[in-house]
Parts: C-alpha cells; sequence; structure tokens
C-alpha cells in the first residue's frame, strides 16, 4: 500500500499544487489605514462559541448593546481554544486595522503581551486579568465576580434545607475562583453550618464530567448547585434531573431549566467595552485595568421569572446587593 | 487520484452546506483566501504546517517499519515539557547553544516517551495503538500537573489569576523570526531541514533499509538475522522524537512563548500528533512528499479558520471533510490495484502481471501493518 | 477519608461508576464483535459522537426518547456500512480508515450541532427506572437498580454478546472468520457476509453508546464523547477479547472516575494531587496489558483484509 499511494499521489501533487497557486494570485490582500468618520472596529476572539451561554456569549451580547449606540462593526472569532490560533487571530485583526482587538479569555494574555508592543496604533483589551504589561494600548478587564457570587450564595444559604450545598468548577483561575468563594462565603454568612463541597472538574468542555461532579454532590446530599463555565450544561441536566435547584454566573442560565435555575449573576461588559470606546474616540491611550462591579453596571442580577422564589429570599437577596454596593457587606475574597 | 478525493469530498461537503443553509461558493471561496490569499496568510498556512511536518514526516518512519504511531500528542508534550524544563533551568545560557540544545532535549523527550510504546510492543507484547492511546492520556495529565503546580509562572500565583502557563520563557531560546516580514520562524527550517533527514534516514542508509524490511517482511527480516523487535523501538524513537521537537517549535515558536494547557488535550499542540497522520497519509507516506502534503493541509486549516470567520461557516466542516479524504484516499487506492490486477489477469499479460505483483503485494504489506 | 467510607457515599460511588462505565461498555462490545472477526476499527469515537448527536436532535426535534435511541442507532449500523464498504470491499488498511472516521465523526456532529442548534438546549433525557422489587432492596437498590433504561441494557449485551460468540453457528462463524479466514471460506462460511454484520452491528453499538451518552447528559456540546471512544477501544485489549473482561475493564475505568469524584466532592483530594489520580486509569491499563496480552487470544486476522484466492 505504501509504495502505491505513493506513486500514484506523486502525479496528482504537481498539478494540485499549480492550481493551488493560480486561485491564490487571483485573490488579493488588501489592507487600509482607519478613517476617522468610518465606523468603529471592534475584533472579539473567544475561546468558546458565541452562543454558550455563558463567558464568550456575554462579550457577544454586550458588543450587541454596544451597536446600539455608537457605529461599530464587529468581527468574531469564536471556537478558539488552542491558544495559537487565538494568537493568529488578534494579530491577524491588528493588522487589518481593527480599532479595538478583545482577546476574551485569560488564556491569550501571554501571547497578547508580545503582539500588542507591535500594533501601537490599536486598542487591545483583554480579560478577565489584571495586568496591562505596563503598556499604554493594553485595557484589561476584570469583574468582581464573587459579588454576584455572594449574592446567590446568601439566596443558596436561605433556600436548603439539607444544609449541603455543591458547587461545579472547572480549573481554579480567575473570575471562576472569585465566584466560587464568595459564593461559599455568602452560603456561610447565612449559616456557618451548612456544607459547602467544591469540585473542581480540571476542564472547561467536559460536559459528561461536570454531569457526573453535579450527580456527586446530589448524592452526597446536596439540593442546591451553581457552578460556572461552558461545562456546566452537563451539571444543569442533573440538577433538572432531580429537580435541585441551580444558580447561574457569566450569563442568564435560565434556558439551561426553566424549573430550577433561581438567578444568575450576568456579565455586562458594557461598562468596560464603553469606558474603552470614549478613550478611541478622544483619541487617548490609557491602557488600565477596569473593573465591573454591581456600582458601575458591570455585573447584574437576572432573576428567572418561572421559579417561585420566596419573598423573602428575595428581599435577603436585594438587601445584600445593596450592601454589596454601599460597602457595608464584604464578600471576604482576597 | 489525491485531487479527486478532495474534490469528491468538497462536493459532499457542497451539498451538506446547502442542505443547512450556506452557500457552499462564498464558503469555499472565504477557505482558500484566507490560506493562500497573500504573503501573510501563506505564512501562517506554513506556521501551521511546521508541526505536521515533523509529525507527519516522523510518522512514515513508523509506518514504513510497520507500526502505528498514534502517540504524536503525548510526545508532543513529552518534548515539550523536557526542553521548557532546560530553559527554565539554564535561561541565561547563550542562544546558539541553548536554542539547539533545546532542541535536543525535545527530541529526547519525544523519543523516550514513543520508545515506550515501542519498548512495551516489542517486550511485552502490549500492542502500539492501546499503549500510545494511555501514554497520550499521561503525558496530557503530566503536563497539567507541573503546569497547575511547580512550573506555573510565579506571576500569576501572586496575582491570583492562577492561569495554568510557565513563565515567558527565555528570549534566548526564542525561535528567530526570519526576515521577509512575516511570522514565519525557524522552526520551518527544521522542520523541512528534518523531514529531508527521515528520507535520507530511511532510503540512504543502512539502517533505513532494516527498519523497511521489517515493516515489509516481518518474518523475511528475521531470517535474515536481523532484530525486528529492536526495529519497532526504533521506529518508535525516531517517530517519537520527530514529534518532540514539533513540541519545541510548538512552544519556543508560539506567540506567547510559554507552555500552556487549559486541562484539555489539545491546547497547544492543536491535535497536531493526529493531524501529523493526515498530512504524511496525504503525502503518500513519503518523507519529502510529506512537505507540500503538511503545507497543503496547513493551509485548509488556516482556511477553515478564515471561513468561519467571514462567511460563518464552522470550520468543523473542513475538519470533517478532511476525514473524508483520509477515508477516500486509503479506500480507492486499494481499488484502483486491485482492479489494475483483475485487468492484468484477464488479459494474462505476464508483463503486466509482474510489474503490478510488486504493487500488489506491498499493497497486502501495507495493510498488514500491525 | 473516613467521609469516603460511610455505606452510602460507597454506594453512591458504584452508581456512578456504572453509570460512567455504560458508554464504555456500550462500545466496547461493539467493538469486541467486529474484532472477533478480524476487524479493527479505530472509528468508534466518530461513530459516538455522530450517534450521540443523531439521538440529541431527534429528541429536540420529537420530544420522544425512544425515536432518540432509535436514530443513535441507525446513524451508528449506517457508518457499520459505510465502514464495511472501505474494509470490504475496497480493501482499504483498517487503522488509517478508522481514524478518518474519527475525524470526520468529530467534524460533521461539530458542524451539524452549530448549523441545526447552536445554543446548547436541554432535552428531557432518559428518565431513571427502577426495576420493581429490586430498586425496592435496602441501600443497593438505589445503586444497581434505579438506572436509566440504557444501563440495564448495555449489561445485559454482557452474557447476550458471549451466549452468541460461544454458543451460535454465528459466533462460529465470527471466531472461524477472525481466526483463519482461508479455512472458514473453504468451509463454505463467507467471510465477508460475516464480517458486513459484525461491522455494521458493532458500529450500531457506538452509535447506541453515544445516544446513552447524549441521552444521560440530556445535552449536546462539541466533542461531547471527550476520547470515549478509544478508551472503549482500549477496553477490548483490556478484556481479553470476552465480554465478562470488557465489562470488568468498563467497570474499572468507571468506578475509578466516580471514586475521583466523590474524593474532590468530599475534599479528600485536592488540586494537583486530581492529576495524579487522573492518570491511573491508563498506568493500570498499561500494567494489565503488560501482565496478561502474552498469548491472550488476539484474533489472528484482525486487521488482515480477505482475499479469496491466496
Amino acid at each position: 500500500m505504501i509504495k502505491t499511494i505513493q506513486t500514484l499521489t506523486r502525479k496528482s501533487w504537481l498539478a494540485g499544487l499549480v492550481v493551488l497557486a493560480l486561485v491564490a494570485a487571483a485573490c488579493g490582500d488588501d489592507d487600509e489605514g482607519r478613517d476617522p468618520d468610518a465606523p468603529i472596529r471592534i475584533a472579539m476572539v473567544g475561546p468558546s462559541a458565541s452562543n454558550d451561554l455563558a463567558f464568550t456569549q456575554s462579550m457577544v451580547d454586550s458588543l450587541d448593546r454596544l451597536g446600539q449606540e455608537h457605529d461599530i462593526e464587529v468581527d468574531i472569532t469564536d471556537g478558539t481554544f488552542v491558544i495559537e490560533d487565538a494568537a493568529v487571530a488578534i494579530r491577524g485583526y491588528a493588522e487589518d486595522g481593527f480599532d479595538i482587538v478583545l482577546a476574551h479569555g485569560s488564556q491569550f494574555g501571554g501571547s497578547l503581551s508580545e503582539i500588542a508592543p507591535d500594533y501601537p496604533d490599536t486598542y487591545f483589551a483583554w480579560g478577565t486579568s489584571a495586568d496591562t504589561f505596563g503598556l499604554e494600548n493594553v485595557y484589561s478587564y476584570s469583574v468582581k465576580a464573587d459579588q454576584g457570587g455572594y449574592i446567590n450564595g446568601v439566596m443558596a444559604g436561605h433556600l436548603t434545607e439539607s444544609n449541603i450545598v455543591g458547587v461545579v468548577g472547572p480549573i481554579e483561575v480567575g473570575d471562576i475562583k472569585a465566584y466560587i468563594d464568595g459564593f461559599a462565603n455568602g452560603v456561610k454568612s447565612v449559616d456557618s453550618a451548612i456544607t459547602v463541597n467544591i469540585n473542581y472538574i480540571d476542564s472547561f468542555s467536559d460536559v459528561a464530567l461536570a454531569a457526573e461532579a453535579a450527580q456527586a454532590h446530589v448524592d452526597a446530599g446536596a439540593d442546591v448547585l451553581t457552578g460556572v463555565s461552558q461545562m456546566t450544561v452537563g451539571a444543569t441536566g442533573v440538577a433538572n434531573d432531580h429537580g435541585v435547584i441551580w444558580f447561574g454566573s457569566q450569563s442568564d442560565q435560565t434556558p439551561l431549566g426553566e424549573d430550577i435555575v433561581v438567578a444568575s449573576q450576568i456579565y455586562n461588559w458594557d461598562y468596560q467595552l464603553g469606558e474603552i470606546v470614549d478613550d478611541l474616540l478622544a483619541g487617548v491611550k490609557n491602557g488600565r485595568v477596569i473593573t465591573a462591579d454591581f456600582n458601575n453596571g458591570g455585573l447584574s442580577m437576572a432573576y428567572n421569572p418561572g421559579f417561585a422564589l420566596p419573598s423573602a429570599v428575595r428581599a435577603a437577596a436585594d438587601e445584600t446587593e445593596a450592601g454589596i454596593r454601599d460597602g457595608s457587606i464584604s464578600t471576604g475574597y482576597e | 487520484m489525491l485531487i479527486g478525493a478532495v474534490l469528491a469530498a468538497g462536493l459532499i461537503g457542497a451539498v451538506m452546506l446547502l442542505v443547512l443553509g450556506a452557500n457552499p461558493l462564498t464558503g469555499y471561496a472565504a477557505l482558500i483566501d484566507g490560506a493562500f490569499g497573500g504573503t501573510k496568510n501563506l505564512a501562517n498556512s506554513a506556521l501551521k504546517a511546521m508541526p505536521l511536518l515533523l509529525v507527519g514526516a516522523g510518522i512514515t518512519v513508523a509506518f514504513r517499519t510497520g507500526v502505528i504511531n498514534i502517540g504524536g500528542e503525548g510526545q508532543i508534550i513529552a518534548g515539550a515539557i523536557l526542553s521548557t524544563l532546560l530553559v527554565l533551568a539554564l535561561p541565561d545560557v547563550p542562544r546558539l547553544i541553548l536554542l539547539p540544545s533545546a532542541f535536543l532535549f525535545g527530541a529526547i523527550g519525544g523519543a523516550i516517551w514513543g520508545g515506550m510504546a515501542g519498548a512495551l510492543k516489542s517486550y511485552a507484547g502490549v500492542n502500539e495503538i492501546l499503549s500510545t492511546i494511555m501514554l497520550n492520556i499521561i503525558a496530557v495529565q503530566i503536563l497539567n500537573l507541573l503546569l497547575r503546580g511547580p512550573l506555573m509562572d510565579p506571576g500569576e500565583i501572586e496575582r491570583g489569576s492562577r492561569i495554568p502557563h510557565t513563565e515567558r520563557l527565555s528570549g534566548n531560546a526564542d525561535l528567530p523570526i526570519l526576515p521577509g516580514g512575516t511570522r514565519l520562524h525557524f522552526g520551518v527550517i527544521v522542520a523541512v531541514v528534518m523531514a529531508v533527514v527521515c528520507y535520507v534516514l530511511l532510503f540512504r542508509t543502512t539502517q533505513g533499509l532494516r527498519l523497511r524490511a521489517s515493516g515489509h517482511n516481518p518474518f523475511a527480516s528475521l531470517y535474515a538475522g536481523m532484530s525486528v523487535k529492536r526495529n519497532v523501538v526504533l521506529a518508535f524513537m525516531y517517530s517519537g522524537a520527530m514529534c518532540g521537537l514539533a513540541g519545541v517549535t510548538l512552544v519556543f515558536g508560539s506567540e506567547g512563548h510559554r507552555l500552556a494547557t487549559d486541562g484539555g488535550a489539545t491546547t497547544f499542540t492543536g491535535a497536531a500528533g493526529f493531524n501529523g497522520i493526515v498530512a504524511a497519509l496525504f503525502g503518500g507516506l513519503h518523507p519529502l512528499w510529506t512537505i507540500p502534503a503538511s503545507f497543503l493541509f496547513g493551509a485548509l486549516l488556516v482556511g477553515a479558520n478564515a471561513m468561519q470567520r467571514e462567511v460563518q461557516v464552522p470550520a468543523a466542516l473542513i475538519l470533517g471533510l478532511n476525514g473524508l479524504v483520509v477515508v477516500f484516499v486509503v479506500a480507492s487506492l486499494q481499488t484502483r490495484v486491485r482492479l489494475a490486477q483483475i485487468a492484468s489477469r484477464l488479459r494474462g499479460e505476464e508483463q503486466a502481471d509482474l510489474s503490478l505483483s510488486d504493487e500488489a503485494s506491498s499493497a497486502e504489506a501495507g495493510a498488514d501493518t500491525s | 477519608m473516613s467521609d469516603f467510607f460511610t455505606a452510602t457515599v460507597l454506594l453512591a460511588t458504584l452508581a456512578s461508576g456504572i453509570r460512567l462505565a455504560t458508554p464504555f461498555l456500550l462500545a466496547a462490545l461493539g467493538e469486541t464483535l467486529g474484532q472477533k472477526s478480524g476487524v479493527l476499527n479505530l472509528g468508534v469515537e466518530g461513530v459516538m459522537l455522530l450517534g450521540a448527536y443523531g439521538a440529541y436532535y431527534a429528541t429536540l426535534r420529537t420530544d420522544s426518547v425512544l425515536i432518540g435511541i432509535g436514530v443513535g442507532v441507525l446513524v451508528g449500523a449506517f457508518m457499520g456500512v459505510v465502514y464495511g464498504v472501505v474494509t470490504l470491499a475496497l480493501k482499504a488498511e483498517q487503522g488509517i480508515s478508522g481514524i478518518g472516521i474519527f475525524i470526520f465523526g468529530l467534524g460533521i456532529s461539530d458542524l451539524l450541532f452549530q448549523k441545526q442548534v447552536g445554543t446548547p438546549t436541554p432535552i428531557d433525557g432518559l428518565g431513571h427506572f427502577s426495576i420493581p422489587v429490586l430498586g425496592d432492596l435496602p441501600l443497593i437498590g438505589e445503586a444497581l437498580f434505579q438506572q436509566n433504561v440504557l444501563v440495564y441494557v448495555a449489561f445485559l449485551l454482557v452474557p447476550a454478546l458471549w451466549f452468541v460468540i460461544n454458543r451460535t453457528t454465528f459466533g462460529l462463524n465470527v471466531k472461524a472468520v477472525g481466526e483463519t479466514p482461508e479455512a472458514a471460506d473453504s468451509l463454505g462460511v463467507s467471510v465477508d457476509r460475516t464480517r458486513y454484520i459484525t461491522i455494521i452491528v458493532g458500529n450500531a453499538m457506538a452509535g447506541l453508546a453515544g445516544a446513552a451518552l447524549a441521552l444521560e447528559l440530556a445535552i449536546f456540546q462539541q466533542n461531547l464523547t471527550n476520547g470515549h471512544g478509544f478508551i472503549a477501544i482500549a477496553l477490548v485489549y483490556f478484556g481479553a477479547w470476552r465480554p465478562s473482561g470488557v465489562m470488568a475493564g468498563a467497570l474499572v475505568f468507571g468506578l475509578i472516575q466516580a471514586m475521583v469524584l466523590q474524593w474532590k466532592t468530599l475534599g479528600i483530594v485536592v488540586g494537583t494531587t486530581a492529576s495524579i489520580v487522573g492518570m491511573f486509569p491508563a498506568v493500570l491499563t498499561i500494567l494489565v496489558l503488560v501482565v496478561v496480552s502474552r498469548g491472550t487470544g488476539a484474533p489472528a486476522a484482525l486487521t488482515r483484509p480477505f482475499e479469496r484466492g491466496h
């Protein structure tokens, strides 16, 4: 077989390469600079699918809203879980003259720190992170995810009857750790005797493992669950199955369980995007860490209207949110 | 023939797109432009092809010796880890010494990981498909263990963001960018040179002759006094070393100049360990023909991303079609050999029979690889 | 650690391990049948993905789990026909064709999902079915006999497959074709027909394995199977081509995964320790293969195409 493949493919190669060369020659490569009156060109590179009901979607939704306020043109590359593919896309967008390039994933920072110095005219933003590499054209955005985690935790603490609460996490990084630690502290603030079992499954994408982790929590007696990242669709399936209530984060996860999702903390990147666009329009580069919280509108709660949340618990949540806003309540994170 | 397989797969893909309500013409136009349109895209295609070529050329050595190496992923990781450890330990060694040493360590790492599969096959009778699948899993776990533990960037720990990657590795180990204004780096040259080395090894040395003889007819080789077992181990070590080199280029030629993971299996390899097999097959399992084959395959992968970006046709389509091409190529070659055989038998031409019998017997030898 | 050794936790781990073992078991039993007749199918992972997507999509559209299971099996059987034509009629090299099928399934299931569904939409998956009497047994009832229906199917297929292989004429033919196809042929057994049947049934079981995964999870996502198919192939060797051995292997894999999850949940292992435990099944498989692999009944004609008159 080896020999025959070799002899048969050899001839077709040359023919094939000639055809490809001709096609390539017909396709031009065009670059142009920025016209100040043209729409603001924003590119985004995201790790998972644009409609993942989680991290990537939260940014896509924010860009949609930004489009209602400003004249923008958006280009998205999603599903780039391979870091080097993302780096190629980030550099490609900068090269193509996009005004703002969003590297929407903390794992892209290593590449961005090398790319950004090559394109001083481009505004780069990445997150979640708190590091701008000392570059004035790099903005980094982060969220105080522990705030919504704490609010969810307070509700969870009130709603649990078994006094056992489960968390399904991916990898212990950045905003995910913040959310989960905030959640655990919120639960404990209601009753420090409540057990919070936390299970990091070491994967952002293994749905089957997430489901089994959720099952392990249920087996351990948990009647309230929460989780973060796109693999949680596996965990919400188990929650639906057992009628265990669920708290979401990053995007509104109500579609994953009309009957069991109580509330979700939503990331609205509108605030951070607004700050960067304002800088762009003013013509200044002022690379900095922009942190979203409940006060600046970067975080908000979405309650599932289909879930009969006792009014006392809702009141406790609202009270907690107010306390976080005015600083009278600390989430105990950091 | 190969072009026929590509066209047939492309046609099936076009029908699928039509059924799914997408326009195949704009999709394919975006793909070709993204892969070949302009020097930058061509350079990106070449960069994507680089690890595929290293893995693929190494795979040809294994295949020719009669073993299937699907452990490329694990061998890439092993090479990447060993070279990264070296550079982390000795960051200040001058580039002229550090960079070649990194390549050497990468090759050793890959050779050890590949050699384990070879030794398990030769001396413990463990099927290599199985052992390589398991060794892949083990390598990923070791990578995660190191990056979330001792090798994690101290800056990440300090900031509390805890992203599982190493610190920015020493600039002395950066693969130099080639002149010409593109991102092409020295790794591309290493890949091409090593493909040639594989060719020389296989076809211009006694060692290569022995390896190919083991693959072609293990029993005859045994009679000729060759150690088939030893050759299998050697073939896996060569193949693994090539994968290890791919790991080095993926780490030290990456934009981030770090070793990274997301807990999954393909974070930094981009599935090169598997795609390299396809590239080797495209190249007719010949190290030199694997060079253009990898380039074409790399270009398809780069073009697929452009297609997804520009006309919202998922890049997954191209992945699926690549699978079809593989099936078509393997299936149709055998058909042709067989048709020719039947034709020659019908004609009863002795000469035709003679010239074809060689092909037919090698077809069987190839099919009998495990 | 003492938290772990309580009856409820141990039984929960057992139940979880059985659930996790089910897709492995279904796919590995199908692969066993194919290999017994001399055909290696490395494409299991791809067929599982297509079966999983087919089952998910059909259930999403029709709200019927039964139709979902049926579609999963049919998709698998169809891929079996394709693989049969490629490896039997066209005599393509089995190892590489299988890799091609794997890549095809990985890409196409993702493409279809993105184009037809897009955002992850949950379905009503397989409910849990409590076997009368047995399901009510104290302690073990819940662990063993309150699973979804495909779990029972998978474990019932173990003796069924053993019976077919060892106690029926068809099974004899399968073994003959897998060991000495020339002799079988000379005795009037159609090698190709026997292999077509094993391949189609084997792939249908891979499709069912995918369906079991998607319907248990009640969701589909890109690369849902995440390597299940490759481990299933390893389990065939692990189990030395015996259905009972394959079942033991699947249970070992499932139980170890379940145990690690329970340990993490209870805080017994944390952080990087989990990676060490995570590689344990793979190391164990290699060790088992080293110990048992010598002279344990690999079908002699495995991966060898049959050609009459050679």
